[in-house]
């Protein structure tokens, strides 16, 4: 399922200026640790995190993820949004926790891989 | 005529059929649309296709569009006797539409089954004109596309072995150095992500980036995260990547210890922002080839990673 299907379907707030929205999402990875996402997230994945500072951005491009998407209302540091749209790396925002996110996405056909 | 070329393309270059699926209207439709009023007269018509030097143009309402006329509409008109009157009366009523989202093959479908000359783009949603698309745009789009992926082919395919290649000496090797500052979480990881980009361009295997890089993050970042700063010294030869991580301390007290998963002294505000979950150097491991570490309290840790280049090595089978 392409990123832009996704973010129309869950209601997600894009928060970066991204021109890479049409990206096949090839499965999803939830974790806030980020030694963790390195170790176990797969290319073309989509994150769900709350941790919002810099280095989510950092992990993202190293593995090559779709997006990330922040939990819970959290929004992303200003440096985190910069660096964000210098790489390309799409950032979203949902109100709904990882639990329920997660789920929905799942609904979606976004499997864990 | 060009449109006939690319329907013979279809079965044969699969790589242009990609790209006209790939490739959606909004991405090459033309924005800049000229429009013309219902009540616009026809001899304003033909003054509109020629200062634009265009063959047709969609006829708009109040933002709404409402029929489309072309230089065949115009011919016929002043063949019938050109007697002024409004576009409405001789426009085409009957509108086949496009929308942005679609892909342009099924613009290039709609051109060879109805022969029109340009087609509006809609927006889905909204039903409002957002673009005009001709069969020249959709060349020119495909064509832009071909090029950009040619591109990039070639640097993909400018292998590392090619550039060692083209160098004549005893013993190649590329070496780059990152200072890494400690406690900067702001830069932290900089210097992994630039290897990355360094390394793409070198044309080495994705595979062998991607373990190189996660390598080289967790290095870095166990640097800037219990270290005063350091450097990483990345050597790249024909064989393998080594990366040379230094810092001036404080040093590992029991390195075995710290090697084991989970295992960590790291400050709970470090927890905190994800890092210092006892992983980095697990993962390191993981990811190389070969690996040492050597720490000396109150002086500092030295460790050397290395990944090989080989077409196949355990490292990369376990991975």
């Amino acid at each position: 399922m392409k990123l832009q299907e996704i973010i129309k379907q869950c209601g997600f707030e894009l928060k970066t200026q991204n021109e890479n929205l049409n990206r096949d999402v090839t499965g999803g990875y939830s974790s806030d640790l980020l030694s963790d996402v390195m170790a176990n997230a797969k290319d073309g994945n989509i994150w769900t995190t709350l941790q919002t500072h810099s280095n989510i951005v950092a992990v993202a491009v190293l593995k090559n993820l779709a997006g990330i998407i922040l939990v819970n209302n959290r929004v992303p540091e200003e440096g985190t949004l910069a660096k964000a749209n210098e790489e390309n790396i799409p950032i979203m925002t949902t109100k709904l926790s990882t639990f329920e996110i997660v789920g929905k996405l799942y609904e979606l056909g976004i499997k864990g891989n | 005529m060009s449109i006939s070329i690319l329907i013979a393309m279809e079965t044969k270059f699969d790589k242009t059929v990609e790209i006209l699926f790939e490739l959606k209207l909004s991405d090459v439709m033309r924005r800049d649309i000229i429009t013309i009023g219902p009540k616009d007269k026809m001899s304003v018509l033909q003054r509109t296709l020629q200062k634009h030097r265009i063959s047709g143009v969609p006829v708009v309402n109040d933002g709404t569009l409402v029929g489309i006329i072309s230089i065949e509409d115009l011919i016929k008109w002043l063949s019938d006797g050109g007697r002024d009157c409004s576009i409405e009366d001789i426009m085409s009523k009957n509108l086949q539409c496009l929308y942005a989202d679609q892909p342009l093959m099924h613009a290039v479908k709609k051109f060879d089954q109805f022969g029109f000359g340009r087609f509006p783009v809609l927006e889905r949603e909204s039903g409002k004109l957002v673009g005009i698309i001709t069969r020249g745009v959709i060349i020119n789009g495909t064509l832009n596309r071909l090029a950009m992926e040619y591109q990039d082919e070639e640097i993909r395919q400018y292998r590392a072995s090619h550039f060692f290649g083209d160098i004549t000496a005893d013993q190649k090797n590329v070496s780059l150095k990152f200072k890494i500052a400690g406690k900067d979480f702001d830069n932290a990881g900089k210097a992994s992500t630039t290897m990355k980009k360094n390394l793409k361009r070198l044309g080495i295997r994705p595979d062998i980036i991607q373990r190189v890089a996660i390598a080289s993050y967790e290095a870095e970042m166990n640097v800037v995260i219990y270290t005063g700063g350091g450097s990483m010294l990345y050597n790249i030869t024909e064989d393998k990547i080594s990366i040379k991580v230094t810092d001036n301390g404080p040093g590992i007290d029991d390195i075995e210890k710290a090697m084991q998963p989970g295992f960590t002294t790291s400050e709970s505000w470090v927890k905190e922002l994800g890092f210092g979950a006892g992983m980095g150097l697990p993962n390191i491991k993981k990811c190389a080839d070969k690996m040492d570490m050597q720490s000396k309290v109150g002086v500092g840790t030295t460790l050397k990673i290395e990944i090989f280049i080989g077409e196949d090595d355990e490292a990369a089978r376990n991975y």
